[in-house]
Order: C-alpha cells, then sequence, then structure tokens
C-alpha cells in the first residue's frame, strides 16, 4: 500500500533525529522506553490510516462541494462575466462553517490549548482558546474568500492583517503574544488544509479570471492571520471584563 | 467526568469522533440542503470517515505516549548540559525533519507542482513536477528547521517575540515586492501548512520544556513562539524559491 510506506519514510527520520541525539549525545536512558517506541508505532499507524481517510473522503468531497457551491449554476448566475460579489453568499457561509468545524477537530490546536491551559494555570481556558482560534479561520475564510471572488491581491490584504497584528501587540496582555501569535500557525493542520486548499482552488478554478495559481492559494494564509487577532482580542476582552468586575454598577448594565 | 464509565481503550475514538462531527455535520448539512444533492460514494465517505477517527485517535494517543513526553524530557536533558551548539543542531535537525515528513505539506506540494506544470510554469512531465514538489518541501523544511534554532536562541536568551516576528513581517512585505506572481500565494499558504500535527506537539514541549528549565525563563512568554517563527520563515523562503525556479 502506498500510503503505509510512504508514512514509514516520513516518522523515520523524526525517530531516527530524537534518538540518535538520545543516544549519542544525551546518552541518558529513555524514561519509559516501552512506552515511547509503543507511542511512535501509534503515530506511524495512525498517520496511515489518517492520510487514507483523507483521501478516501475528506479532499474528494471538499473538491466536489467547492466545485458545486461555486458553479454559477447553482448560484443563479446568469452571465458568468458579470457577477457580484453578493452571489457568492453560499460559498462564505460553506466557508465559515467548515473554517469552524475543521479547526474544532485540529488535534494540533488542541494539544496547543492543554499545554497552555497547564503552563497558565488554568487562567486559558481550552475551550476558550479553541472557540476564538476557530473563530478566527472562520472569519478569515470568508474573507478570503470573498478576496478570490472579488480578485483583490492577496498581500494587500495579509500587509494589512500583519498592522493589525502590530497594532495589537502593543495593547494586548503580554502573556498572551506569544501563544497568539502560536495559534497563528497551529490552526491550519491536517484537518483544515486539505479542505481549505480544496475551496480556494476550486472557487479559483470556476470564476472566470481567476487564474488557479495567483488566486486559488493564499486561503489557509487568511486562515492563520486571523486566529492572531482573534485569540489577541479574545486575551484583551478577558481583561477587561475582569477589570469591570471591579466596579459591580458597570457589570450590571453590559450583563450579557 | 462522565457517569457511564468508558473502557480507556475507547475513549480516544470518542473524542475523535466527537471533533471530527462538526466537519461531518457541516459537509452533510451543505451538501442535502444547500446544493440539494446526494452524498457521493457514500460507502467510499463512510470507511474514509472511519479510517480517519482511528488514526486521528491512535496519532494522538502515540504522540502523548511518544513524542511529547520525549520531546519535554530531551529539553530538559540539553538545558542541564548546558551545550547551546548541541542544542541548536538539535533545533535544526527537529525543525528540518518533522517538516519534510509533514503530510500537509506533502498535499499542497504535490498540488503546486501540478497547478504549476498546468500553468506551464515547469515542464509538465512527471519527473519534473516531483522534482519541484520536493524542492518545496526542501525549502520550507530548511526555513522550519532554521526557525526553530531561531526560535531556541531567543528562549536563551530572552528575546521579546514581537521584535522578531514584526521583523519577519517586515522581510515578507519586502520579498512580495520581488517574488513572481504565482508563487506569493504557495508561500502564504505553505507558512501556515509546514507547522502541523507531528510538529506542533513537538516544537511546543521542546519550547515549553526549555523555557522551564532555564531560570528566569517564563514558560507562558517564552516557550510558545517556536511555531509562530516556524510559520513565518517558509513565506520568505519559498518567495525566494520562486524567484529563483520560475
Amino acid at each position: 500500500m502506498h500510503t503505509g510506506l510512504s508514512t514509514v519514510l516520513d516518522v523515520l527520520p523524526i525517530a531516527v533525529i530524537i534518538f540518535s541525539f538520545q543516544f549519542l549525545y544525551l546518552k541518558r536512558s529513555v524514561p519509559n522506553l516501552k512506552k515511547v517506541l509503543l507511542g511512535f508505532i501509534y503515530v506511524l499507524i495512525g498517520l496511515a490510516f489518517f492520510l487514507e481517510g483523507l483521501e478516501l473522503a475528506l479532499f474528494p468531497l471538499g473538491k466536489t462541494m467547492a466545485a458545486q457551491l461555486t458553479d454559477p449554476a447553482f448560484l443563479n448566475i446568469i452571465d458568468p462575466e458579470d457577477i457580484h460579489w453578493s452571489d457568492y453568499y453560499w460559498v462564505y457561509a460553506f466557508a465559515f462553517a467548515i473554517g469552524f468545524s475543521t479547526t474544532v477537530a485540529e488535534p494540533a490546536l488542541l494539544a496547543v490549548a492543554i499545554k497552555a491551559n497547564e503552563v497558565s494555570g488554568g487562567a486559558i481556558g481550552i475551550w476558550g482558546l479553541r472557540t476564538a482560534v476557530a473563530l478566527g479561520v472562520a472569519m478569515g475564510l470568508v474573507l478570503g474568500t470573498w478576496r478570490i471572488v472579488t480578485g483583490y491581491p492577496l498581500h494587500w490584504f495579509i500587509i494589512s492583517g500583519y498592522l493589525i497584528v502590530v497594532m495589537q501587540t502593543i495593547f494586548a496582555p503580554r502573556m498572551i503574544i506569544a501563544l497568539a501569535y502560536d495559534s497563528g500557525g497551529v490552526t491550519t493542520s491536517t484537518v483544515t488544509v486539505p479542505l481549505v486548499a480544496a475551496l480556494g482552488l476550486g472557487l479559483a478554478h470556476t470564476i472566470p479570471g481567476r487564474s488557479v495559481l495567483i488566486d486559488g492559494f493564499g486561503l489557509i494564509a487568511f486562515a492563520s492571520l486571523f486566529p492572531m487577532m482573534t485569540v489577541m482580542a479574545h486575551a484583551q476582552i478577558a481583561r477587561w471584563r475582569a477589570g469591570r468586575k471591579l466596579s459591580p454598577s458597570l457589570e450590571n448594565r453590559h450583563a450579557l | 467526568m462522565q457517569a457511564i464509565r468508558i473502557p480507556k481503550s475507547v475513549q480516544p475514538l470518542l473524542d475523535s469522533f466527537r471533533d471530527l462531527m462538526p466537519i461531518v455535520l457541516v459537509v452533510a448539512v451543505f451538501q442535502l440542503l444547500v446544493i440539494r444533492q446526494p452524498l457521493p460514494n457514500l460507502l467510499d465517505l463512510l470507511l474514509g470517515v472511519l479510517f480517519i477517527v482511528i488514526g486521528l485517535s491512535l496519532f494522538v494517543k502515540g504522540l502523548e505516549m511518544g513524542l511529547f513526553p520525549i520531546g519535554q524530557s530531551m529539553a530538559q536533558s540539553f538545558a542541564r548540559k548546558g551545550s547551546v551548539l548541541w542544542l541548536l543542531l538539535f533545533a535544526f535537525c527537529l525543525g528540518f525533519g518533522t517538516t519534510v515528513a509533514e503530510p500537509a505539506l506533502i498535499a499542497i506540494a504535490e498540488e503546486a507542482s501540478k497547478i504549476a506544470a498546468a500553468g506551464k510554469l515547469i515542464p509538465s512531465s512527471t519527473e519534473s513536477m516531483e522534482q519541484y514538489a520536493l524542492g518545496l518541501r526542501y525549502t520550507v523544511a530548511l526555513s522550519v528547521g532554521l526557525a526553530i534554532v531561531l526560535g531556541v536562541i531567543r528562549i536563551v536568551k530572552g528575546w521579546p517575540i514581537h521584535w522578531l516576528i514584526i521583523g519577519g513581517y517586515i522581510c515578507i512585505i519586502i520579498i512580495t515586492e520581488f517574488a513572481p506572481q504565482e508563487i506569493i500565494g504557495i508561500a502564504y499558504d505553505s507558512g501556515g501548512v509546514t507547522t502541523s500535527t507531528i510538529t506542533v506537539p513537538l516544537v511546543t514541549a521542546l519550547g515549553v520544556g526549555l523555557a522551564s528549565s532555564i531560570k528566569g525563563r517564563n514558560p507562558m512568554i517564552d516557550g510558545f513562539g517556536l511555531i509562530a517563527l516556524a510559520s513565518l520563515t517558509p513565506i520568505m523562503f519559498v518567495m525566494v524559491y520562486g524567484m529563483i525556479v520560475h
């Protein structure tokens, strides 16, 4: 089986690096060596199954759905040369829903959320972080798909996004900054990437005048940029609310 | 905690299934209610979802048992030994090794090579497409290796993360001006793609482990940030790769 073999080849370098440093340089016996080795075998088998499953279900289905949702006939577009960005409302809805749901399923994000919860002594909630990030990805994808439809250059958006992130960095609580930056890279992982890439490429393929190479990519960049903003915003709102609790009269007025 | 006792071996499967449920729901609702079409190849689909759930559970379990603890324990051993050079060598190897192995990166590199061939940027022979994809993978892996090295130096020295990130942004903006248009989207995407399920737990464990073993470092402020750097450098490197190849 092709996938199985390639998985072995892919996990092999990690195992070689870790164990050669461990045994040749650090020369310390690994605590629970048997358990660690079993863990590596789990990773191997898990990855093989996972990739096979993606190829079998998510990748083709995501492509089909992206193609169907962007089909001018489905969207009641009579003249494909004369489209308005609002004609694509189902695409934006799909981008939001798929962005949110794939991010919640992202194991890498879960791993970071657990670690952040542990390190912060519970100040950062696992679900709070996950939903803040998922919301960021969802918003990013809506804007990203809108960009493909309208055809504005990608780097305008990314550069303005960077500016907003820099501005937020100045005001955000210091504890959250590194984690917020990290959550940008964490979001787009094994589950999100195939579907989001398929959506972007499908969209660029069906809209006249879009180049798959220039416009099809770039969605993942949006999905990694926005979580930084939402996580910092989340932290600022949390701090603002914590500060407001000191004055009960204000709290009553703004109670949710 | 749950009222019903669930066997330990089943719990991860349920967790994976619960995490995967929203996607299944979104896909089903859009397919059946919005597009109003039956799900194609239902059997393949169900089998695929089953494979994903099993694979994800095993994978996460394996990371928790193997990669997560070993990343942290090695970070502590390195900090005790005190040789920065070896630590940096390890950091580079870790970044490079985990990224070359990244399934999401493999997928996007293949996709990019197909599209580059279709757009006649490279000859559309299997050989040149594989070469392009492989070149892209090695470029990204190299950049992640260097990012982890830089990030580890940052943790050791205690530099604030935002100066590195903002500096990186400025570099990206400058390089974007000179990069060929076709590569910009791929470059920006590859930044998000690199750091996925194998890399993240390992690198996070390394960072947090280092920050908690080095005196005067706060694991919350200094421990995170490696992934952020690893998502920045590929953008620059892939644009440079595009300038050379195209």
